[in-house]
């Protein structure tokens, strides 16, 4: 049975439909890339799936148990955590105090303090930094490892890329690799095609709110993903918005 | 002149306790309390009822107020505050303001208007007072309201910094969705988190009775001296509670040295004029104005 499915999810901000009927399934395991323009509805869909915000139809499930009502706070101690867009960390606290929290939902595991550190040996001398005064990458770490802290089945990276350097993201993505490798389930918005394909076992493209492409990351090329991308696949040019 | 700054010191203690409540709801649920001031009347009247009735001592009346307005807060979150914060920042302020007028009239219905006070009911308490070298007296009671005042500042610093429920809280008021995401449940922080806010209530409360008079309508210059207090000291800030409240009743007091009347006027100007310089070197706007923490992260 898969790890997490989503059905038919159809979520709105106010009139906006952001995300218009949307389903796949992720086994235990796997690392699924999301790819897609911005609006596309990526990010809306992670934030759906780890409760932040409730869908107008559509269910997502995990281990077969029915998500959908359920408030954000409970999906982490189920194990979905997400690493939000923009960080988001609490920038009045330190890099410690942010991990800590990361344990709130207590679920037991053994990601510790000390072992994101000796992932990300780069927080070592922050640890008692304010995360409002550290350089993005080192708040890109603090926010991976405060996911990481609650023990998570399910692993969702929205953007981790954003704003760093290419030398920063290098490093980012080494510490993914291994994550990868141990064997956490990985949802991942990545705005970089190749390392997105290079990193993934599948790949969804999304346009406006659906599902453009699915399909295994070594199987599908660049060309088939960027005409998913711009809707060049589709039939009629009518259907293209302004 | 040192006995009045020794004086003042003390008093101050009395004026962060009354402002811890209102410092910490505006800090960690980003409310103004106008019912802050009604409802340490409230907590007053309870152990007044409490002794008279049943000659329960106020400090061990205590025991059973406090666990009272805890359970107070606790609703007043759940059932009136967060309904009304979902209709913006402006409604919980009217909200607020509309139950002290509930509380304050509900308290008069029952009690008259008669001025009460927990005095005689603590003995020889009210009025002792301890020697201290010079020939200063101190009153016991304004001691021990300035060691409750430290130690409660001290102890919610503590508990907001050192525990998992303190960085809950204070995480759920820097960014509430992000909280839920790592595993925060932000409504039950807020509702812990009010509830410590009306035990800090009560416990003004209980000074309040102790140290003068009060009546159903007493609520109104207490919430003017916490508001003062906590504007004074950075609102937000704990510690800086403690010392905006001793720099408030410093200035009464010297305010009081010059002229027989000048002891409000003293309070007053030194928060107007706190309030002018914050508001000249932080630009104009109530985030300057109250020193706000910046909520976004760069």
């Amino acid at each position: 049975m898969s790890l997490l499915s989503v059905e038919n999810l159809v979520v709105r901000h106010g009139l906006l439909q952001a995300v218009r009927g949307v389903s796949f399934t992720v086994q235990r395991g796997e690392t699924l890339a999301l790819v897609g323009a911005n609006g596309a509805g990526k990010t809306t869909l992670l934030r759906a799936i780890a409760g932040a915000h409730q869908p107008a139809a559509g269910r997502v499930l995990l281990d077969g148990a029915d998500l959908t009502s359920v408030p954000s706070h409970r999906r982490v101690g189920m194990g979905i955590a997400l690493v939000p867009e923009g960080r988001k960390l609490f920038v009045q606290m330190t890099v410690e105090e942010n991990l800590l929290l990361g344990k709130t939902a207590g679920r037991p595991g053994d990601w510790s303090v000390d072992k994101v550190l000796e992932m990300f040996p780069n927080l070592k001398p922050r640890r008692h930094a304010k995360t409002g005064h550290l350089s993005g990458g080192e708040q890109q770490a603090t926010a991976i490892g405060r996911a990481l802290m609650s023990n998570p089945d399910v692993l969702l990276l929205d953007e981790v890329s954003l704003g760093l350097s290419p030398l920063i993201v290098d490093r980012v993505y080494a510490a993914l690799q291994g994550l990868i490798v141990s064997g956490t389930t990985i949802i991942l918005v990545e705005q970089d095609l190749n390392r997105a394909l290079s990193v993934s076992n599948r790949v969804i493209c999304m346009l406006e709110g659906r599902v453009a492409l699915e399909g295994p990351s070594k199987a599908v090329s660049r060309d088939d993903v960027t005409k998913a991308y711009f809707g060049l696949h589709r039939k009629s040019p009518g259907s293209v918005p302004a | 002149m040192s006995n009045q700054i020794i004086q003042g010191i003390l008093l101050g203690g009395y004026y962060a306790l009354i402002a811890c409540g209102l410092s910490f709801m505006f800090s960690v649920m980003r409310i103004i309390n106008l019912a802050h001031g009604s409802l340490a009347v409230f907590a007053a009247f309870a152990l007044w009822w409490l002794a008279s009735r049943f000659h329960i001592s106020p400090f061990l009346g205590l025991l059973i107020v406090l666990p009272l307005m805890a359970a107070i807060g606790w609703a007043l979150q759940r059932f009136l505050l967060e309904r009304s914060a979902r209709g913006g920042a402006l409604l919980p302020i009217l909200t607020t303001f509309g139950l002290a007028i509930v509380i304050d009239n509900m308290l008069f219905e029952q009690f008259g208007a008669d001025t009460r006070s927990l005095a005689p009911y603590i003995g020889s308490l009210s009025y002792d007072s301890w020697e201290w070298p010079g020939s200063i007296y101190v009153g016991k009671l304004a001691v021990i309201m300035f060691a409750t005042a430290v130690i409660l500042l001290g102890g919610l610093q503590l508990f907001l910094t050192r525990t998992r429920l303190g960085r809950s809280i204070r995480a759920t008021s820097e960014d509430p969705d992000t909280a839920g995401l790592v595993g925060v449940d932000a409504r039950r922080a807020n509702a812990i988190a009010a509830a410590i806010a009306m035990v800090t209530v009560g416990l003004a409360g209980a000074f309040l009775g102790m140290r003068a008079t009060f009546d159903p309508y007493a609520g109104a210059p207490q919430l003017l001296f916490a508001f003062e207090a906590a504007v004074i000291g950075g609102a937000g800030s704990l510690w800086g509670t403690l010392i905006g409240g001793i720099v408030l009743a410093l200035a009464q007091t010297l305010g009081a040295q010059v002229h027989p009347q000048g002891f409000l006027i003293g309070g007053h100007a030194v928060f107007l004029v706190v309030l002018f310089v914050r508001l000249s070197t932080s630009g104009l706007g109530l985030r300057g104005l109250l020193r706000l923490p910046s909520r976004s992260a760069p």
